[in-house]
């Protein structure tokens, strides 16, 4: 479907390629739930009106 | 780590970029909203503004009210005054500039956070070539992390009750994931067995259906709650739009060679 030429990270095993990725959308994930999704106090309530703007399940 | 650092700087400028273009949408189009919500919320003091995860050390400020545990249930008592309530709630950033600067870097945050996300598995994929097929990958970030989701659970305003949290947040999450596998598999499986699961599992989350909240009784007018979720859809909409096409702008001009993956999409 794609050569290495033309892919972000040229030149890289499949294996490096799809754990450098995988890090990568975890890393996303995380921090998306860690703002988004958090049962910490101050951080829902800095983030608000943002959970509330996102349809985020709140409060 | 080479690919792992060009798919953060690839997410870190989309995910600037987009998060400033919500957060700016969010403070003409959802912001005011919620604030005229929440005055329904403290004049009326029917739905506790709490969540389950209300830490016990309050407790002297709850005495009027239901034990912090069970807090999140909509029948805890109005008995607590506007006071308590913020007590409870530990700290806020100050409404105003306070309060408008944290929602900006949430937006900022989450949006890099959700272009990471799109960045890396859209790798997996061949990669977003230009700013069209973005805006291809940002319909599908939309109907995932927007649609589907909103469908189960509307956008709900501060004053609206609500289920208990955490089922809520598992629904979420796992009608995200679903939806998410699902159009995966329609796009680049192109099977059809494949694409009768797919619906399947698109349609499933809400045959088991979202957790709903015993009553639907509330002091926000149906107007407002309406006009809430148009912003919040369309807000929502433009940001996966702008995420997408500014990702295939930025790793177009990183790798010079945008042209050659056109073929890699639909």
């Amino acid at each position: 479907m794609t050569t290495a030429s033309v892919s972000l990270g040229a030149s890289v095993s499949s294996q490096s390629r799809f754990m450098q990725l995988a890090l990568a959308a975890l890393l996303g994930i995380f921090v998306v739930g860690f703002v988004g999704f958090s049962h910490i106090d101050a951080v829902h309530n800095a983030a608000h009106d943002y959970r509330h703007s996102m349809a985020f399940p709140c409060h | 780590m080479n690919l792992f650092r060009n798919v953060v700087f690839v997410a870190a400028i989309a995910g600037l970029v987009a998060g400033v273009v919500l957060a700016c949408m969010q403070a003409y189009a959802t912001v005011p909203l919620i604030l005229k919500a929440e005055t329904y919320e403290k004049a009326g003091g029917g739905h506790h503004h709490d969540h389950a995860a209300a830490p016990a050390a309050n407790s002297d400020a709850m005495s009027t009210a239901a034990p912090a545990g069970n807090a999140m249930s909509s029948a805890a008592p109005a008995a607590d005054d506007l006071a308590s309530a913020q007590e409870d709630e530990g700290w806020a950033p100050a409404d105003g500039f306070e309060r408008f600067a944290f929602s900006v870097v949430a937006n900022i945050v989450t949006g890099i956070g959700f272009a990471l996300v799109l960045v890396a598995v859209s790798e997996f994929a061949g990669g977003i070539g230009n700013w069209r097929q973005g805006v291809f990958w940002g319909l599908a970030g939309f109907a995932v992390f927007t649609l589907a989701p909103g469908l189960g659970l509307q956008p709900e305003l501060p004053a609206m009750p609500a289920a208990d949290l955490l089922p809520r947040q598992v629904w979420w999450i796992a009608t995200a994931a679903a939806t998410a596998i699902g159009l995966g598999l329609i796009v680049f499986r192109r099977s059809l067995p494949l694409t009768i699961l797919a619906v399947l599992l698109i349609v499933a989350p809400h045959i088991v259906g979202a957790p709903q909240p015993d009553s639907f009784e509330t002091p926000v007018p149906e107007g407002l709650h309406h006009q809430f979720v148009v912003a919040v859809t369309l807000t929502n909409l433009v940001f996966w739009l702008v995420l997408g096409a500014v990702v295939g702008v930025v790793r177009g001009r990183f790798t010079g060679t945008a042209t050659s993956l056109r073929d890699s999409f639909a």
